[in-house]
């Protein structure tokens, strides 16, 4: 046994060079900026070089910041708003279009259109739709004898109105994500359940849901990780405003690093945004497992 | 079943069902008693998982009327037709536990708690699944979920219970000894139970009564031993049986005490089936179960014939013979048959268990005696 298990593991460090390519490109890209990325936040650092050593400074700074405070409210409101509405619109349409008619093929593929679109023409389309002045919905607001409503330029309006364009622009990969966890369960459970009296809503309940349930953490984990940067969004449609009402962590980081050269002061700003993420990423599977695990301890 | 009042059972009245416009059955009548083990038997395709679903509310008639014990059930929603069903995938709950599986219809049925719990304990313990009941479906074997399928339908305490291919996704062993716990079942239920197989062995040794179905088309109801001893027909002589039935061509003549002869070029065969009442037809063929196949030495009055291939099943032998017509017969042999293919021997018929067919395919029996 022993003799074996040594030349199993002889021949796993053999296998470990397939593996290499791709971890050392990892290592490269991923590894070596993160930890220097951390390093550099503990220093007080410009783009024209000049670098010192400063330990917290520069985090102690980030907490007495109110526009850091400002953009990382803006961040957890714009995830708040998006990544709920996110897993409910893409599980409700999931639902309607899962089945095998035509228009429901139709449907899907115009649910999932709007994710090809490319961040510059989503903003331009956008802008087309929200501007007070000439807007689409701007017409519709004098059809009915109303003042348009300054979506863009409203403290109140403008983070909703971002998250629902961006609702608007990623429904499609959740969607298809919970198409494909539905059409893992046999139609004969469905008619089962219909031979067992049960009411729609307890059919969603206790099969539809369950069985969507691991796709609706993995898709709500991704979308947070994903929303979290939202950048483009502001950066082409708002630039921030008004009054930093739409400027999310990663426009905040950008500015501070290329518009304010203060590098050291952004990558501090940009560790904390990854443990947020992380924060977020962990949260879910830690639902998953939370219970199981208490339930272990009890028995 | 004469005896039963009028209206018990099931009962398809001039039932119609087409999908996407080409009909499927057209002025369907069936009959089913109380109390019956009714098998539905057929090859793939020929409509008899359909026929289940239409009774189960899974899919709607396109015209006709279903009774079950006397109310008329087409329009009713599946939940309130006092039906259970057994699906051949089990269609099993995956994220309830063994026990929730059974009491879920149970619960939206309106039954008291209590009662829910001493039906479930019942059932689990007639079918011996009381060591799993807080398990999930996934851990366990095909043949714990098929017997959790069938508690779960069981515990409803259905008018009737429908079972689609029960036994299909089980293995050999498994299957012959389901099928003996269903023969036992079948006994103590006091609900009738309709089952669809493609397997005749199921269907002749579970059924009080068969029906065989083609092609969309009732070809024959009856008890076991009707099916298997007088054949509506062509098809149902040759789907039933454990090898189908031997059909030689030829002529009639009327023969001794009013029966027909049957004339082969080799010789005549004496049958008992009656002259006077066979119709007018073009072409009749002779029909022998392997077993009235009797093989001799090649010698008058005995058909000749070749040894084309022997199949050794151990306790008997099915010898695949060839005529010098080039016919085919299959005759049956008890125990290890010696016989090896290029063997001439000679086929003894025998007439007096004989069918005879018409040109349409319709079967004319012997009179017993």
């Amino acid at each position: 046994m022993a003799i074996m298990a040594r030349k199993g593991e002889a021949r796993g460090w053999g296998n470990l060079l397939f593996a290499l390519p791709f971890l050392s490109v990892y290592v490269w890209l991923l590894v070596y900026p993160l930890l220097a990325g951390i390093r550099l936040s503990l220093y007080r650092a410009n783009l024209f070089g000049g670098e010192h050593f400063i330990a917290f400074e520069n985090y102690i700074r980030l907490f007495r910041d109110r526009t850091f405070i400002q953009a990382l409210g803006n961040s957890i409101l714009f995830v708040g708003l998006t990544v709920p509405l996110l897993v409910a619109l893409a599980l409700g349409l999931a639902l309607s279009l899962n089945r095998a008619t035509r228009f429901a093929a139709f449907m899907r593929s115009v649910v999932f259109a709007s994710s090809v679109l490319s961040v510059t023409v989503l903003t331009i389309i956008w802008r087309q739709v929200l501007v007070p002045d000439g807007g689409l919905l701007s017409h519709f607001s004098h059809m009915i004898g109303q003042a348009p409503v300054a979506f863009l330029n409203d403290q109140r309006l403008v983070l909703p109105s971002l998250a629902v364009i961006t609702v608007w622009w990623s429904l499609g990969l959740p969607m298809i994500l919970f198409l494909s966890a539905l059409q893992q369960v046999p139609r004969s459970v469905y008619e089962a359940a219909a031979l067992d009296r049960a009411t729609p809503w307890s059919v969603f309940r206790r099969i539809t849901l369950p069985a969507v349930m691991p796709a609706v953490i993995l898709v709500a984990a991704y979308e947070c990780a994903l929303q979290f940067q939202v950048f483009g969004q502001p950066q082409l449609l708002t630039q921030g405003g008004p009054n930093g009402a739409s400027r999310p962590l990663v426009l905040y980081i950008y500015e501070t690093g290329f518009n304010h050269w203060d590098i050291g002061y952004a990558a501090a700003a940009s560790q904390m945004l990854f443990a947020l993420i992380l924060v977020a990423l962990l949260v879910p599977q830690a639902a998953r497992w939370l219970p199981a695990f208490l339930k272990g301890r009890r028995a | 079943m004469d005896n039963l009042p009028e209206n018990q059972g099931l009962e398809f009245r001039a039932v119609a069902k087409a999908f996407d416009g080409n009909p499927l059955f057209e002025n369907l009548d069936l009959r089913i008693g109380q109390g019956e083990f009714f098998i539905i038997l057929g090859p793939s395709g020929c409509g008899k998982t359909t026929l289940l679903r239409l009774i189960a509310g899974l899919e709607t008639v396109d015209g006709g009327e279903i009774f079950l014990n006397g109310r008329a059930i087409q329009d009713t929603e599946a939940g309130d037709r006092g039906v259970a069903m057994v699906f051949q995938d089990y269609a099993l709950y995956p994220h309830m536990t063994v026990a929730e599986n059974l009491a879920f219809g149970l619960r939206n049925m309106g039954v008291p708690a209590a009662e829910i719990a001493a039906r479930i304990g019942e059932a689990a313990r007639s079918l011996s699944i009381d060591a799993f009941l807080d398990k999930r479906p996934g851990k366990l074997s095909g043949g714990q979920q098929q017997r959790v399928a069938l508690a779960r339908a069981l515990v409803k305490k259905p008018d009737i219970l429908l079972m689609d291919e029960p036994l299909s996704s089980l293995d050999p062993a498994l299957r012959l000894k389901t099928r003996r716990e269903l023969a036992a079942l079948g006994r103590n239920l006091s609900a009738t139970v309709v089952m669809v197989t493609h397997d005749q062995v199921e269907a002749m040794t579970l059924a009080t009564r068969i029906m065989i179905m083609h092609d969309h088309v009732i070809q024959q109801i009856g008890t076991p031993l009707d099916i298997f001893s007088r054949p509506a027909n062509l098809f149902v002589a040759q789907f039933v049986g454990a090898t189908p039935m031997n059909l030689l061509c030829g002529d009639l003549a009327a023969g001794k005490a009013g029966k027909a002869v049957f004339r082969l070029r080799e010789g005549d065969i004496q049958t008992r089936v009656a002259m006077c009442g066979l119709p007018e037809s073009t072409a009749w063929r002779l029909g022998l179960r392997a077993e009235h196949v009797a093989l001799t030495t090649p010698k008058k009055p005995h058909i000749p014939a070749t040894v084309d291939f022997v199949e050794r099943l151990g306790e008997q032998s099915w010898v695949h013979v060839r005529l010098a017509d080039g016919g085919e017969l299959v005759a049956s042999e008890a125990g290890v048959s010696a016989h090896q293919p290029g063997d001439r021997v000679g086929v003894s018929l025998d007439g007096a268990k004989a069918h005879l067919f018409d040109a349409a395919g319709r079967a004319w029996h012997p009179e017993p005696g």
